[in-house]
Order: C-alpha cells, then sequence, then structure tokens
C-alpha cells in the first residue's frame, strides 16, 4: 500500500497523464460530475458519482464500425478503427467497477466483441471506496463492498491522503509510474476508513433491500405478475434510466448514408423504446408494460439465469434520482418479491 | 410549503369516488425518500390512505397521462390539476386529444415545487427524511443529527420560480382560493441570450445540447408532444436517430422538437424539469413564445380551449422572415 | 485572384406556380446566375418542413433559400402566408442557437420575374461566399 497527501494530488494526475490519457470525475453543471480528460486546471470532483456511468469507455453511446464506399459495381468496405490508446479512469466508484464484469460477460464470451476488448484490454481501473454514499445507493444489496472497491488499482480517499492498492498487474504498472509521488505504507488509516464507510452504509434507507426471491428460473413467477401494470402505468417510455444504467447493454446497428458513402454504426438503444428490437414482423413488445417489465425481469431474472445467479444491477442508484416520474428497480423489487429483510 | 393540505385532497378523492362521479384518481404516490413521488392511478380507498401523498414534490403536470389513461377507460377519472397544469389540460383540449366527459378536473392551488437537484445541492446526499415546516423544509440526513433548515423558495424550480399564472384556466372544481395571473420575468433569460453575440450564443448553446444523451425524456413528458409515432422514432422518416451521433443531430433534435410545439407549447416547464442532463430546454420554447408574442401578438397556449395556435393562422401584413432581424437590431 | 476559393452550394427551395417559373425565365432570357444554386421544386413554398432546411444544411449546403409567390399571389390562396410565419419563427430560432442568419433567406418571386430571380440569386450566393462554409450546422459524415 502506498499513500500520498491530497494536496499532491493534481502531481498525480499530472504524472499519469504523461503515460497515458485520464479521466477523472470533474464538476459539471449544477453540483453534477462528469468524466472529462484531465489537463491543467481540471479538478476532482467531490461529488458521490457522475450522471453517466464510465461505462462510455469501453461501450460509447455511437461508434462507427465500418464504412462502404461504392463505385460503379464495386464495393468497398473500410475498417474504421484506429488503434486504440492507453487511457486512465480515475475514481471510479465500486459499483460501476463491478459494473464492468456485468458488461464483460455480455461483450468478452463468444463471440467477443473486438471494439469492446481491445478498449477494456487499454484501459486502467483506479477506484475510489465511497465515504459519502447517497441515500439512492443499494450496492450492499449485489453483494458489492463500496469500502473494498475492485478495480487494477483501489483507492481510499480521507480528510488529507489518498491511499493506493494495486490489485492487478496493470494496476502495479501504473502506480509504479507514480512511486516517486507516494510514499510506502501500513493499512491502518485505511482499515479505520474501512470501518468508517462501514458504519454509514448502516444507515442508509436501503440497506435492508435483498434480492431474495428473485434470480434464475424465476420467470413463472413474475412474468404475470398482477403488479406490473399498475408499476409501468406511469412510465413515460423514455431511455433515461438505460441510457444513466452502468449495466445496460443493448445496442442497435444502423447504416447512414452520407450521401457518398455509408456508415454503419451502432449507439445504446432502449428496452423501453417502441422500435426496440423491431422486426420485419412487427414489434414483440407492443405495450409499455411489456418493455418496462423486460428491463426488469432482464435485471432481476434473465440476465442471473444465463449468468451464474450474477444480477445485473450494481445498485449505484442513478435511475433512482434521474427517472422524471421516480419509478425504478427498488420500487419494483419491493412491489413484486424482494423482500424486506427485518 | 402549500397551502391546501393532503387531507383536504384526499376528502375529495374519497368522496367522489363513494358517490360514483369517478372511478379513478389520478395522483402522486409517496416514494422511498419523501422526494420521489410517482404518478399513481388509485381505484380504492385504502390505496389512497396508504400511498397518496400531496408535497412540494408533486411536479408531475399530469394533463399529458390523461391522453392515455381514458383511452379505452370505462368511467370518469379524477385529476388533480395545479394552475401551470391546466394550460396543457386546455391545449390538449383543443387538439381533441382526450374525451372531457370522461375527466372530472380538480384544480389545486400550488405555491411552488421544488427542485430536487437543487435541494440536495443545498443538503447535501443522503436525505433520509423530509418534513415542512412553515415555509421551509426540514431536511434530516444520515450525515448530520440535527435536520438542515431549507428555504423552499431557495430550491424551487426554475418554472415555479418564473411562475406565470396562478390561475386556474380549467376544471370542474376548485379548492381553495383562485389565483391570478402572474407578470413574470420569464423571458429574461432568453432576453440575456438574444443580447449575446451570435459567437456567444453558438458556445453557450453548442455547451448545453452537446451534454444531451438522447434519451426523449423531454419529449416523453412534453404535453404537446402526443403524436402517435415521433418523426425522430419512425425508420421511415430518414432522421430516425437513437444516438446524438454528432454536434448536428443534436441541434437538429432539439430545433425541430421545439419547433413542432412553438405556439402550443404552454411552457409548463417539464422538458427541463426531467432532463437529467440539466439541460435549461425551457429557453427553446420561450424563445418561440417571446417571437410570437413580438411578431403577431400576445398568444398563450392553452389559456382557452380552441384558440388557433400562432403559426397555423396568418394576417395578410405579417412580417417578412428578413424583417425579424431589421427590427432587432433596430431595437438594439 | 483566389485559387482555392470555397464555392458554397446553394439549395432554392422554389415553388412550382411561381419561382420555378421564374428561374425557367431567367433561363430563357440568357440571364446569369452561379450554377451552385440547385433548385428544388416544391408545389407552393408552405411545403418547405423545417427540418428541409435542417437537412439541406447536414447534407452540405451553406446557404438554404425559399422562394415563393408574392403575398396575395399564392396558387392555393394562403400557403405563402403561412411560409412566411413558420420562417420568420424558425429563421429567428436558428440566429438565437448562434447560426448565421445570413444563411437564409425568403424571397417573393413571380412567374414574370426572372431578372429578380437572377439578382436575388446572385446576391444570396454573393451573402453565402463572404460567409464561407458552413460550420454551426454541418454534419462532418457528410463531408465529401
Amino acid at each position: 500500500m502506498r499513500k500520498c497527501s491530497l494536496d499532491t494530488i493534481n502531481a498525480i494526475f499530472e504524472a499519469i497523464a504523461k503515460t497515458a490519457k485520464l479521466y477523472i470525475p470533474a464538476d459539471d453543471k449544477d453540483g453534477s460530475a462528469v468524466y472529462k480528460q484531465w489537463e491543467e486546471g481540471v479538478l476532482w470532483s467531490n461529488a458521490l458519482n457522475t450522471v453517466r456511468s464510465p461505462k462510455d469507455f469501453f461501450f460509447p453511446q455511437m461508434e462507427t464500425l465500418m464504412e462502404f464506399k461504392t463505385e460503379g459495381k464495386n464495393i468497398e468496405v473500410i475498417d474504421t478503427r484506429s488503434e486504440t490508446e492507453d487511457f486512465v479512469i480515475f475514481g471510479v466508484r465500486a459499483c460501476d467497477v463491478k459494473s464492468f464484469e456485468v458488461l464483460d460477460r455480455v461483450f468478452l464470451t463468444e463471440p467477443v466483441d473486438s471494439y469492446y476488448a481491445a478498449r477494456r484490454e487499454k484501459g486502467v481501473i483506479v477506484s475510489t471506496a465511497c465515504a459519502k454514499p447517497a441515500e439512492t445507493c443499494f450496492c450492499k444489496t449485489f453483494g458489492i463492498s463500496p469500502e473494498e472497491p475492485a478495480g487494477d488499482i483501489s483507492t481510499w480517499k480521507t480528510e488529507n491522503e489518498i491511499f493506493f492498492k494495486a490489485n492487478t498487474p496493470k494496476g502495479e504498472a501504473l502506480l509504479e509510474k507514480i512511486a516517486g509521488l507516494t510514499e510506502e505504507c501500513d493499512e491502518t488509516a485505511v482499515d479505520s476508513q474501512k470501518e468508517k464507510i462501514a458504519k454509514v452504509m448502516d444507515k442508509l434507507p436501503l440497506k435492508d433491500l435483498t434480492t431474495d426471491g428473485f434470480g434464475g428460473g424465476k420467470t413463472d413467477e413474475f412474468f404475470n405478475h398482477p403488479a406490473w401494470d399498475e408499476l409501468s402505468g406511469s412510465c413515460l417510455g423514455c431511455g433515461t434510466c438505460t441510457f444513466v444504467c452502468p449495466t445496460c447493454q443493448c445496442y442497435d446497428i444502423k447504416d447512414f448514408n452520407t450521401g457518398n458513402g455509408v456508415i454503419r454504426f451502432r449507439c445504446w438503444d432502449s428496452c423501453m423504446y417502441s422500435e426496440f428490437t423491431k422486426m420485419a414482423h412487427g414489434n414483440n413488445r407492443l405495450t409499455q408494460k411489456e418493455r418496462f417489465r423486460q428491463r426488469f425481469m432482464h435485471k432481476l431474472v434473465y440476465y442471473p439465469e444465463n449468468n451464474e445467479g450474477l444480477f445485473s444491477c450494481v445498485g449505484c442508484g442513478r435511475c433512482l434520482s434521474k427517472c422524471p416520474i421516480s419509478m425504478n428497480i427498488v420500487k419494483v423489487m419491493k412491489k413484486i418479491g424482494g423482500k424486506m429483510s427485518e | 410549503m402549500q397551502t391546501i393540505t393532503k387531507q383536504q385532497l384526499l376528502d375529495k378523492a374519497d368522496s367522489l369516488l363513494a358517490n360514483g362521479t369517478v372511478t379513478a384518481v389520478l395522483g402522486w404516490s409517496k416514494g422511498e425518500f419523501g422526494y420521489d413521488v410517482t404518478p399513481k392511478m388509485f381505484t380504492t380507498k385504502e390505496d389512497l390512505e396508504q400511498n397518496f401523498v400531496w408535497n412540494d414534490f408533486c411536479g408531475v403536470n399530469f394533463s399529458k397521462y390523461l391522453v392515455s389513461k381514458t383511452d379505452r377507460f370505462e368511467g370518469k377519472i379524477l385529476v388533480f390539476l395545479k394552475p401551470c397544469d391546466t394550460y396543457s389540460f386546455n391545449q390538449l383540449l383543443t387538439e381533441h386529444r382526450f374525451d372531457r366527459e370522461k375527466v372530472y378536473a380538480v384544480g389545486i392551488p400550488c405555491e411552488g415545487m421544488v427542485d430536487v437537484s437543487k435541494l440536495k445541492a443545498a443538503t447535501g446526499d443522503g436525505i433520509s427524511e423530509i418534513k415542512e415546516d412553515g415555509d421551509n423544509l426540514l431536511v434530516t440526513t444520515i450525515y448530520e443529527d440535527e435536520p438542515a433548515t431549507v428555504p423552499c423558495r431557495d430550491v424551487l424550480l426554475e418554472r415555479c420560480i418564473n411562475c406565470k399564472s396562478k390561475k386556474h384556466v380549467a376544471y370542474d372544481e376548485l379548492l381553495g382560493d383562485e389565483g391570478e395571473i402572474i407578470d413574470s420575468a420569464r423571458f429574461d433569460e432568453v432576453a440575456q441570450i438574444e443580447a449575446m453575440t451570435p459567437d456567444e450564443r453558438f458556445a453557450f448553446w453548442q455547451n448545453e445540447l452537446s451534454r444531451c444523451i438522447r434519451c426523449n425524456a423531454c419529449r416523453d413528458a412534453c404535453p404537446a408532444c402526443t403524436c402517435e409515432k415521433c418523426v425522430f422514432d419512425n425508420p421511415n422518416s430518414g432522421v430516425e436517430n437513437k444516438a446524438p451521433a454528432n454536434s448536428f443531430e443534436e441541434k437538429m433534435f432539439h430545433i425541430i422538437r421545439a419547433y413542432h410545439v412553438a405556439g402550443r407549447c404552454t411552457d409548463c416547464g417539464e422538458c427541463s424539469r426531467v432532463c437529467p442532463q440539466n439541460i435549461p430546454l425551457h429557453l427553446l420554447n420561450r424563445k418561440f413564445i417571446k417571437d410570437i408574442n413580438e411578431f403577431y401578438g400576445e398568444y398563450q397556449a392553452g389559456a382557452e380551449v380552441g384558440s388557433r395556435a400562432p403559426l397555423v393562422d396568418y394576417t395578410t401584413d405579417d412580417l417578412e422572415p428578413g424583417e425579424v432581424f431589421d427590427r432587432r437590431d433596430m431595437d438594439a | 485572384m483566389q485559387v482555392n476559393e470555397h464555392k458554397p452550394l446553394i439549395v432554392a427551395f422554389c415553388c412550382n406556380w411561381c419561382s420555378y417559373a421564374g428561374a425557367d425565365l431567367a433561363g430563357n432570357n440568357r440571364l446569369n446566375y452561379p450554377a451552385d444554386v440547385k433548385i428544388i421544386r416544391v408545389p407552393c413554398s408552405c411545403r418547405v418542413n423545417p427540418m428541409f432546411i435542417l437537412r439541406a444544411f447536414q447534407r452540405g449546403a451553406d446557404g438554404v433559400i425559399i422562394c415563393g409567390c408574392h403575398p396575395g399571389d399564392c396558387h392555393y390562396t394562403s400557403g405563402n402566408y403561412y411560409t412566411r410565419r413558420r420562417m420568420a419563427a424558425l429563421f429567428s430560432m436558428l440566429d438565437f442557437l448562434g447560426i448565421e442568419k445570413e444563411r437564409t433567406r425568403v424571397e417573393w418571386v413571380s412567374a414574370a420575374e426572372g431578372a429578380k430571380f437572377a439578382a436575388t440569386m446572385n446576391d444570396f450566393v454573393e451573402q453565402v461566399t463572404a460567409l464561407g462554409e458552413n460550420k454551426r450546422l454541418e454534419d462532418l459524415r457528410c463531408k465529401r
């Protein structure tokens, strides 16, 4: 374990930025945060988390897959990929680190998504323990420890110091590069910080929410649950929840006619949209209730069924604070079966 | 702090349900943290008593819900309408979007609704309880032993700070006292942007619109956006797009959306309230309203049922598109 | 003379009943106007949806002009009155977003005004040329 004073954090950022592109959560409008590329003057935000999740770094909202150009009877297919550069994402919360595992299981199983894999390989994740979780946080529900965030390097921030621990060879290599700015230390301060965080976690309003009752094999139990009507009754059908979600991974592949060629791109899609997975025969989910149910069944039943019980929600709370009508996975879980343990 | 109490609304709902005037009540149901209320159709007295809420967080405009809720619905729906909601209500009636006979509208006074992100900026994260105390909110967080006192007026939604009317323009029944139309300062910010140089304006909007994540929340919450199929959702329209591919498409979406509701937008402010990225979308709508007022005379969409929107109307001596700028340059 | 001077691309939406015929007349009278003006014939100037204008900019136009019958002379009685209001609102909005107001214009040109058509186009092309390339409403994907 290594540490340094928080006063020198910008020197650390500068050192990292010399070797790779560095992204840190910086202040955005109205107290929210956004990942910005570090440069002189960009400061680490005190906000708990960013509005947009860091999944953008590996699975951007929109990316060009290839281009086509036609000349006479010939069609040329152009691979538009450029070499992915090394990059570091700093200050990722424990929930978001877990979300990468959820995405990995989708994109890195056969057939491997080479676009995602390339970025995953080049990216180094530096996580940060949460000292002040929000009321909307419920990562514990999914077995995530905010006091012990995973990632290539874990960090803990105290009043005036920051502690680093490398978890992977990638992380060790990065720590090596900033060794001159940090000093070796023991784990006492971090241990007391962990204790402090654990105490705060016990005060959170959603601390008793459990996934008991959910998981693979529960399709029949929940699919025709009478509560879906009421739960989805006021859903507007917008894509806010899916677009701020760190684990939503559905996308659409479309062609754009530029007038002098065709660009094939993929972009995030939302199961809340009426034209989601629309096919030649029409649409397989005609009502908002069906679309709404799909989203939550996928997170709580279908995904765990295919992934050894891993839920595709990490309890980051983004949808809780951003849904225009405040309908969210917590309300769904409480209503249809997730028991509150006594 | 609202002047009308939750109990008054509950009593009204109970009695109308009991005497059979209505079969359902469109109201707000309570959430987990005191501020996260969700619209809900209540059909029983028990459900109302357990879950109905009325507080400073009931910002949702119910008017648009009437389009889907009254569709193939047997019986009448009781809907509670704040003054600003009644304008949307009238506008939807003007456009024949729902059956007036299926709705029993109860007008309720509103003292302004709270912006949760402003509240959180004032108190910090970790809100566990919110209590009302006169004109203040007492906010308990898990980090402080003592609740923080936050004056409601400091954390109001933008649309409530610049409230245009406390008068209800439609209702079957009114609870509480009728208010007045307010001479608000809602166009001030538009005027400030107009006063910038084109470069500054461009930079301002580039910065704001580049944050758009194209979640469509503004459109889906908008009571004027009730097309059966939006052009941006229609794969055959040629402009369907699910992602803000670049700065052009961000602008295209927001210009066309604002344009399509121009003259029909009542300035209810839902677009800005729901935007997860806090983009001041209401400024685009207000620009159109301000222009329409200046070019074609004062017009408030939804003030009465059946009025003709200015962009589907004309006079033979309207100003020329080119004169728009001559006029402005003369003012400057 | 500059060799690499930017040649603007102008899209002109012309009403079938007047301006399009006006363009014809300009041609018959051998009046010159730049070949950079691409005419799109529409049944009435009020057929022009604001989306058409944005799409023209997206696909590489540097200026868009709409030509219709003089107010009062619309083949459909009132179409151009609507055009007048719509475009006033739209142009004002584009200006509000910081997009150069000189890139858009509405002009009333009758079938008899071949000379006015040519003069209008010459003037508009000159105006747009002075502004240079359309950067603020461009879609990089569509650049050649």
